[in-house]
């Protein structure tokens, strides 16, 4: 009798064969969509009408529009903006460092969590364009080539490489994204049944015929782009983070951020993937693809970086009054018991204790109560950004400029519009496009030939109590993630 | 009150709503005025609130060092009594070429009463708008210069004066609220050397002139506000809206009247784009092109800037840093002149001259005499003694 101990528990349950998986998948493309599938996406609707009423409004009127003053520059805007670009994260890292690492556990979701962070990166960009005071100028911190003489951007400046961070992380994460989608693409033109889909999921698949040659091509392209873009999981949100450390605000003024910012872009990241989750694996029926084993691995993952960031803010503190500038002691004491006190509590509250509640195997298995930390996990996260932007600028040198910040209904607006636009193109996206990468799944589920071989062997086993070696091989490798 | 207005069409469309008029309350008894004879006038306590605008809401300077001041016995036994406090800076940055002019401004706390002129006369010159009571609510004032007032208040215990407003709130403490020392620092774009604004416009809208200044190209400007958020100082203001032609902003740039006023030498910016002092870079401009005409070099005196030439009290001198006999050079050399935020090596070309009081009880307290770095720990505990 041999014993073969589980090292994980199966990626894929409800014993589905390739058939299972490419029917389950295209199931939404193919069908009228259902009416949770309506009721989110006209909600989503609604949601960016207010987005749009209230950023086309901010441009006509101006940035009066907002509680902004001359001591507090950056408020909303600026925490909405890395607020986005902080939830991206968790589809790079998914999609690209857990490839690198063969992680086969990320197979189901990593499809949605790239576009999840296509789209927050997209919302992130909203915020950049509308907190210009001039938005309509928007293409100057790029530096092409114009008619005004000799004027060019300044390198210097933390903005500008943001521009470059951004817009890098942006046209890669999307070429990665669709590179992925293209065999699934085509398996939707193979199966289409209308001329429209034939010729539009044609058109993207790009003469994808299946030989060996091209999945030769699409299996080295995805290892040089996930090398690519693995860099950018650390790279952007340090660049993000030095618009804040570069400046002399004390609070900002902080070499501390940039390791700081990337466990809480991949902290808030891994939140807003498991919102997305839990809800899709619902509504879609996707549970046996999504299972409970990978609820559980990302909220490791959430739990982990909840406490780095927790180790951050307590550092911060320390460091502050190791520094022996009055200015950063007086920052950092302002920012936990001063008027905006409320924020930093909660801020320590969502994101350092809450997701201490990961320890316990329940809480990282139960898809409800998962719901709910992930919420927690982003208020926080939010609020973090809010707490370092607000609290640093209100009171900064002299007390003669100190100010208080109070937001108005339109900035409200469009953050919550922000959510309305992000979650108008999730909707689109599970609609139209394969949001689990059945291509990549199917390499890890068993094969009809692996169950037949299994049962065969299961057979022999319990004839002879004896099994060949190669056996095991066969089970560890098709059916088990590592 | 309150510049209640009555009469005058001009003046009835500039400050129609503001204030009230309050001579009803006032009665003419024994050849002078007197509040409380008014006709029947009775006043009732009511629980409504008024919200006071202001441009600066806190009053305290929270034991930092950035007043300097001492009393005159400290002063005439030792001319940096008070302003000893020095950083000894490293500089990481190359410097700028100073060659030809290098503007800068040396302000005399001891000579300014906080009267407010300079602030009028500034907002005159350069065409600053007039944001009105709901904007000043909204602290978004457009002053290229403004008077910091701060205030303190002896703490009977200790005996020393006491900066820090949550001390006033403790009642443990016994704070002498019938007594305030106030003080007055005028303050406007201190035209850093290093300015941290320059460094993170994306787009180099604020860059270093080669006379020191530090210049705004409003038309280059996209409005990021993110040179705003790295003033120490907080003297940039940015265009929240248009208000020029805009009927929420009817004071002055709105109907012909009103823009005849507006000086023709400098820009009426647009909305969001940033804006501060510029020195009065158009008087400096028209006086170098006067002293070409005339083909002479530039002499100390030709160019005041707006400020300096209200301030009754000549607590403001303008000029030339490079010509090392021009009043501000030997200002600039004198015992009292300090600058604000010295360690954070900023540079600024506008440099602060001690306020000495004539009172009977010391305000530095124990200094060491001049500077050396190896006694700066004392030095800095001194100081801290000083303004605690």
């Amino acid at each position: 009798m041999s014993y073969e101990s589980p090292i994980r528990d199966l990626l894929v349950t409800g014993g589905k064969t390739y058939s299972d998986i490419t029917k389950d998948i295209t199931r939404p493309i193919e069908n009228k969509p259902s009416k949770a599938w309506w009721l989110g996406f006209g909600l989503s609707s609604i949601v960016l009408a207010i987005w749009i009423f209230s950023t086309t409004y901010t441009m006509l009127v101006g940035l009066g529009a907002w509680g902004l003053n001359k001591t507090v520059g950056w408020a909303f805007d600026i925490t909405n903006f890395v607020f986005w670009v902080g939830i991206g994260h968790a589809g790079t890292l998914i999609s690209a460092v857990l490839l690198l690492f063969r992680q086969k556990w990320r197979m189901s979701i990593n499809r949605s969590a790239e576009a999840m962070t296509i789209f927050a990166v997209l919302c992130a960009a909203s915020f950049i364009l509308s907190h210009m005071g001039r938005p309509w100028v928007a293409y100057w911190p790029i530096p092409l080539p114009n008619a005004f003489g000799s004027l060019w951007v300044n390198f210097n400046s933390p903005l500008v490489w943001d521009v470059f961070a951004i817009s890098t992380y942006f046209s890669v994460s999307l070429v990665f994204w669709y590179v992925g989608l293209i065999p699934d693409i085509a398996t939707v033109r193979d199966r289409a049944t209308t001329k429209a889909r034939k010729f539009w999921y044609g058109f993207f698949a790009m003469g994808w015929n299946g030989s060996t040659k091209v999945w030769h091509r699409y299996e080295v392209i995805s290892l040089i782009l996930a090398a690519i873009s693995t860099p950018l999981v650390l790279s952007v949100h340090s660049i993000v983070s030095m618009d804040f450390a570069t400046s002399l605000v004390p609070g900002w003024h902080t070499t501390i951020f940039p390791p700081y910012f990337v466990a809480g872009a991949i902290f808030s990241g891994f939140g807003m993937v498991l919102t997305l989750l839990v809800v899709a694996r619902e509504v879609l029926n996707y549970k046996d693809y999504i299972t409970s084993e990978h609820l559980d691995a990302m909220c490791r993952v959430v739990m982990l970086t909840g406490t780095l960031v927790g180790l951050a803010y307590i550092t911060e503190f320390f460091v502050a009054a190791y520094s022996g500038v009055e200015y950063e002691q007086y920052a950092f004491l302002n920012r936990a018991f001063g008027p905006y006190g409320w924020s930093y509590w909660i801020m320590m509250g969502c994101n350092l204790v809450a997701p201490q509640v990961f320890w316990s195997k329940w809480a990282r298995t139960t898809p409800w109560f998962i719901f709910i930390m992930s919420i927690i996990v982003n208020i926080g996260m939010w609020f973090e950004r809010f707490v370092i932007i607000v609290t640093s600028l209100h009171r900064d040198f002299l007390p003669s400029s100190w100010s208080m910040y109070t937001p108005t209904i339109v900035e409200f607006s469009i953050l919550l519009g922000s959510f309305g636009l992000f979650f108008f193109l999730f909707f689109l996206f599970m609609k139209f496009l394969p949001s689990i990468n059945m291509s990549e799944l199917k390499s890890i589920v068993k094969t009809k030939h692996a169950l037949e071989l299994e049962k065969h062997y299961t057979e022999l086993l319990n004839n002879n109590h004896k099994m060949p070696q190669h056996a095991h091989e066969t089970k560890g490798d098709s059916v088990h993630g590592h | 009150m309150g510049y209640g207005k009555l009469i005058g069409k001009v003046a009835s469309n500039f400050g129609k709503g503001l204030g009230k008029n309050a001579f009803s309350l006032v009665g003419f008894e024994n050849g002078t005025y007197a509040y409380n004879t008014a006709n029947g006038v009775t006043l009732t306590k009511t629980d409504d609130g008024y919200e006071l605008a202001q441009t600066q809401t806190h009053h305290t300077i929270e034991g930092r060092n950035l007043l300097r001041e001492a009393s005159l016995d400290e002063y005439i036994k030792n001319p940096s009594a008070g302003n000893n406090d020095h950083a000894h800076i490293i500089s990481l940055w190359e410097e700028h070429d100073s060659k030809g002019h290098k503007w800068g401004m040396a302000i005399d706390m001891n000579a300014c009463t906080g009267c407010g002129a300079c602030v009028v006369s500034c907002s005159a010159e350069n065409n600053v708008p007039v944001v009105g009571r709901k904007e000043i609510l909204n602290s978004r004032e457009m002053h290229w210069i403004r008077i910091d007032r701060y205030y303190s208040f002896k703490n009977l215990a200790t005996g020393k004066p006491s900066t820090k407003e949550k001390e006033y709130n403790d009642k443990n403490n016994k704070i002498d609220f019938e007594h305030v020392t106030v003080m007055h620092q005028p303050m406007m774009c201190q035209h850093c050397g290093h300015a941290p604004c320059e460094t993170v416009c994306p787009v180099l809208a604020t860059v270093h002139s080669s006379e020191g200044l530090n210049q705004m190209a409003y038309n280059r400007c996209v409005g990021t506000r993110y040179c705003a958020n790295n003033c120490p100082y907080k003297v940039r203001r940015f265009n929240w809206f248009k208000y020029r032609e805009n009927d929420q902003f009817d004071f002055h740039f709105n109907n012909d009247l009103g823009r005849m006023v507006i000086n023709p030498d400098v820009t009426v910016r647009s909305r969001g784009v940033m804006e501060k002092c510029s020195f009065c870079v158009q008087r400096i401009q028209a006086s170098k092109l006067k002293a070409k005409i005339e083909n002479r070099k530039m002499v100390d005196g030709d160019v005041k800037t707006a400020c300096q030439q209200s301030c009754p009290a000549d607590a403001l001198v303008f000029g030339d840093m490079n010509d090392p006999n021009s009043e501000i050079s030997k200002l600039f050399k004198n015992e009292r002149k300090y600058v604000l935020l010295e360690e954070y090596n900023v540079q600024p070309s506008v440099g602060y001259m001690t306020k000495i009081r004539n009172v009977n009880e010391p305000i530095a307290g124990e200094q060491k005499a001049p500077a050396k770095h190896d006694e700066k720990h004392e030095e800095h505990k001194a100081a801290e003694h000083a303004h605690s």
